[in-house]
């Protein structure tokens, strides 16, 4: 067992060395959604218009809105950074020797998937403190009670990333991912409008909005910070984690997936 | 034997009568309707059927009862606060849509609006017994804990009038904004507050010299300064603080009651209209005419904490204490 935890110390040692030696990916992570808070929100206060959605219990400004999007967005950007940092690994060869540690290769891309969600939640806990200095609060206890939502957010979201990874052959593919994937999910989902807003302009956009697991990531972020759980939110969250988790593994196992195709 | 029967009977009266939790009523100008709220559990608890067009509502200094504008049936109707029954109507003069109640607990103050008239009703004898003429369309009612001055500000004349409440004569009138919609003295009776929901301030009269002291102007971020409409406002008994509804602005103002300066905005329901407080101060009910729903801001807390659905366009809104 202490093979397994020294393993994983040392890759949640690698990615934290990675994330303090990085000022510049802390700082960007940071930047993009401050932009959207203090520049985007701030145009949008007075169009977004009054309704009152669970588990908000009165009226609230747009920024107040849009701070769990904002969250989830940090993750996604972050799960997608982590992904591409696999690619690279893979690229420059120490991905085959991580994965040819005596370990088994699921809990080294677990491992692998947990380092990359513990960096998110710092950068999510950096931005909530800027929030907080903008005025944006939550109730105090709303703070902790997000903790394990982001951990189950950043893990879903980091399992579409290794997924995403197992499946791309080359670094330069992935600004293409990054345009399919990240744009689409963050703007068809709750982040931004919520679901009825959305059914104003369309019954489509909303039902997409509905079925995208990047909306029930926001949702039970929304929901713990405010002191309450989002049951299926949350189930649909786990069983996306835990499908994109099997498609990873299944992506890297070496008879099937990426690892032997490059071998060709 | 006697002492025994007696505390028996006074059990059993108890029993029989549970004690009332503290309430907000709100009357809902579209829907016919009042509202109750149960403060402690912040739902509608209770929805009572009334006469048309209800608007100003406000309950007896014993709040055993709840006194109505039924503005488009022209009545007062006095409503019974723990069987919830309607009990009578009282002569009200055309279309009444604000009123006062005297410190004696038995005259009430009425704007007829469509009269240009202040009238006096006494609710034991049920009739009225002065009308006075006042400028056009008056509105707001305030009368001093003394008893003394009784103010009704009249929309298009723009102006405060000040009433003698024992010879039922004007004796001043002071120029305010544009559509003056509310009035309440300070519990000291020393200031007087006008709303102008045109005119966009919260002017402040001294009473004894009824010079304007002030008159406070709120500004908010985002907000277009057509749209911030003062109307109806509380002052605390203290009178350190008071909240003043803007309107279609959405907000709520804090304004320091002592240097008259704006502290904040609490964002509301859509266009504002008229508030309650509780007793010990720590709650606020704004009534939210277009969204047809109650905002609740916890004073302490400094934060709107609660909106709950009323009915369509809830206009007036009145507190009554638990039964002690």
């Amino acid at each position: 067992m202490s093979a397994y935890l020294r393993a994983m110390a040392a890759i949640l040692g690698r990615e934290a060395l990675r994330f303090v030696t990085q000022r510049e990916r802390f700082l960007a992570a940071l930047v993009r959604p401050l932009v959207w808070l203090l520049v985007f929100a701030a145009g949008f206060r007075a169009a977004l218009g009054l309704s009152i959605t669970p588990p908000y219990q009165t009226y609230i400004t747009y920024e107040v809105y849009i701070v769990p999007g904002l969250i989830a967005m940090i993750q996604l950007f972050n799960a997608m950074q982590s992904a591409l940092s696999l690619v690279y690994d893979r690229e420059m060869g120490s991905m085959r020797l991580l994965l040819t540690a005596p370990l088994p290769r699921w809990w080294l891309l677990f491992s692998k998937l947990l380092a990359g969600v513990f960096v998110s939640i710092l950068q999510v806990y950096a931005f909530l403190a800027i929030a907080w200095i903008y005025g944006i609060t939550f109730p105090p206890m709303g703070y902790v009670m997000a903790l394990p939502a982001l951990l189950a957010s950043g893990l879903m979201l980091g399992a579409v990333g290794l997924f995403l990874a197992s499946t791309i052959r080359q670094l330069e593919n992935f600004a293409g991912v990054m345009n399919f994937v990240i744009f689409p999910v963050f703007f068809l989902s709750t982040a931004l409008y919520p679901l009825w807003r959305m059914a104003e302009s369309s019954r489509l956009l909303r039902d997409i909005c509905a079925w995208n697991p990047f909306t029930h990531a926001v949702e039970v972020i929304r929901f713990a910070l405010y002191l309450r759980l989002n049951i299926e939110a949350l189930g649909w969250v786990t069983l996306t984690f835990a499908l994109f988790l099997a498609l990873a593994l299944w992506g890297f196992d070496p008879a099937r997936g990426i690892m032997n195709r490059k071998a060709h | 034997m006697m002492m025994i029967r007696t505390a028996f009977s006074a059990l059993a009266l108890t029993l029989a009568t549970p004690a009332l939790a503290q309430e907000v009523w709100i009357s809902n100008e579209r829907d016919n309707t009042i509202s109750i709220i149960d403060v402690p559990s912040m739902e509608v608890v209770e929805t009572i059927k009334v006469g048309a067009r209800p608007r100003g509502l406000m309950f007896s200094h014993d709040h055993k009862v709840a006194y109505l504008c039924a503005s488009d049936d022209s009545t007062i109707q006095v409503i019974d606060v723990e069987t919830r029954e309607i009990l009578h109507n009282l002569p009200s003069g055309e279309n009444p849509e604000t009123f006062a109640l005297h410190p004696d607990n038995r005259h009430i103050w009425i704007s007829n609006e469509d009269d240009n008239i202040t009238s006096v009703l006494d609710v034991e004898q049920r009739v009225i017994v002065a009308q006075i003429p006042v400028g056009v369309e008056p509105e707001g009612k305030a009368i001093n804990r003394a008893g003394t001055i009784a103010i009704t500000t009249s929309e298009t004349t723009n102006m405060a009038h000040w009433i003698d409440t024992e010879t039922f004569e004007i004796f001043h009138n002071s120029l305010v904004g544009s559509r003056p919609r509310h009035a309440e003295f300070t519990s000291d009776d020393k200031r007087l507050f006008v709303s102008a929901e045109i005119g966009g301030g919260l002017h402040v009269f001294d009473t004894e010299t009824r010079e304007e002291l002030a008159e406070i102007r709120f500004e908010i971020p985002d907000v277009h300064p057509h749209d911030v409409q003062p109307v109806g406002f509380k002052l605390t008994e203290d009178m350190r603080r008071v909240y003043v509804a803007l309107g279609p602005a959405n907000r709520v103002a804090v304004v320091d009651a002592q240097t008259y300066e704006v502290l904040g905005y609490h964002m509301v329901g859509r266009r504002v209209w008229h508030m309650a407080m509780s007793e010990d101060e720590t709650k606020l009910f704004t009534t939210n005419g277009v969204s047809g729903d109650v905002t609740i801001i916890d004073l302490v807390r400094d934060e709107p904490v609660k909106t709950v659905k009323v009915g369509r366009f809830p206009w007036g809104a009145a507190y009554r204490p638990a039964d002690s």
